[in-house]
């Protein structure tokens, strides 16, 4: 068997840039980012989801064909995620507000 | 019988019948990304149309319990990938020791989740009658930071004049904050089952560097609900923290 076996270094690698990203990710949360707030705290959650999906899951080291499978997920779930969001964005709701709320964004 | 790593008739090499066990693992996973993904849809749309309760109701969890745990899952997933890497190398007394691991910090995992939720009873936080997002700031318990309560009482208070109808968009937050909590948790239950079944299996010393795929299988589902929570985390806990 070919097996690719990945070693306890890559691991450990691999482990400390994720509890350095949930380091982060807590710090950038008391930051006011503004609108931003989401979009970081978004960007640093799908960089460690995408480290285990690449060494801890072994995605990177795995054949073409399991490979296709998790873009396919991905794909399907951007269907899922867009259709429905530019439905609901572009509907008029009572009450709703662009703004962000005044309670916490204090200028 | 238990399976040893022969060749199954239907198979060509042994390496192409490990890959068919991964990626039907992969297969399932993929139907739970969608499951996932529909909870994380609800809760955006709710959040972007009631994000004044959805604050609230965030600053009202623990960000140190939440960390605290997203720690301890990171660090489960540590093991159990060492556990898949010692059984390839045949590390035989290493797999047991490594699952056995995983196992108690997923346990650690749940036993704060139990934590968190006994609070949310006592904060009168869960979605029902008694729900009130005045009734915290109003009543401190033992071990509140009065400067921390005088705080919240603030923002509640303006929320309020903010939402008039705010108690019943915590409600939302909450019902979602347990329905996505709590199937996080149960994946995690049927983790621990899981682990139990391997662990037994390594005692008898059935992990070896032929045949190791439950090990990998089973590593793959317990990363998967690593990564939920890795979203789960910033998306519950951390939405307008800085005040």
């Amino acid at each position: 068997m070919s097996e690719h076996i990945v070693s306890p270094k890559i691991y450990i690698v691999i482990f400390a840039s994720l509890m350095l990203g949930t380091g982060i990710t807590v710090w950038a949360a008391f930051q006011n980012f503004g609108l931003f707030n989401i979009v970081i705290a978004l960007a640093i959650a799908t960089i460690k989801a995408t480290l285990v999906v690449l060494y801890f899951m072994h995605a990177r080291y795995s054949p073409k064909r399991t490979q296709l499978v998790i873009v396919c997920s991905v794909f399907w779930l951007a269907i899922m995620l867009a259709l429905t969001l530019s439905d609901y964005d572009t509907r008029p709701r009572e009450g709703r507000t662009a703004q962000p709320p005044s309670v916490f964004y204090r200028a | 019988m238990h399976r040893t790593g022969e060749l199954y008739e239907q198979f060509q090499t042994l390496e192409q019948q490990k890959e068919t066990a991964t990626l039907g693992m992969w297969v399932f996973l993929v139907t739970e990304v969608l499951f996932f993904g529909g909870m994380f849809l609800t809760y955006t749309i709710n959040r972007s149309a009631f994000s004044t309760a959805f604050g609230i109701g965030s600053n009202t969890l623990d960000i140190r319990l939440g960390a605290g745990n997203t720690v301890v899952l990171i660090m489960s997933s540590l093991t159990m990938a060492m556990a898949v890497w010692s059984a390839q190398v045949g590390k035989k007394q290493l797999v047991s020791i490594f699952l056995i691991a995983t196992l108690g910090l997923g346990t650690v995992f749940l036993g704060v989740k139990a934590i968190e939720y006994k609070q949310k009873f006592d904060h009168h936080l869960v979605p029902g009658r008694s729900f009130d997002m005045k009734y915290h700031p109003a009543h401190p318990m033992v071990g509140d930071d009065p400067k921390e309560m005088a705080l919240e009482k603030e923002e509640v208070e303006k929320a309020f004049a903010h939402d008039p109808d705010i108690n019943a968009h915590g409600q939302l937050y909450f019902s979602l904050y347990f329905g996505m909590t709590g199937l996080h948790a149960l994946h995690m239950i049927v983790g621990a089952g899981l682990l139990l079944w391997l662990i037994k299996g390594s005692f008898a010393g059935r992990f070896t560097p032929q045949y190791n795929t439950p090990v990998e299988v089973v590593g793959l589902y317990w990363h998967f609900v690593d990564i939920v929570w890795i979203y789960l985390f910033p998306l519950l806990y951390l939405i307008d923290r800085h005040r």
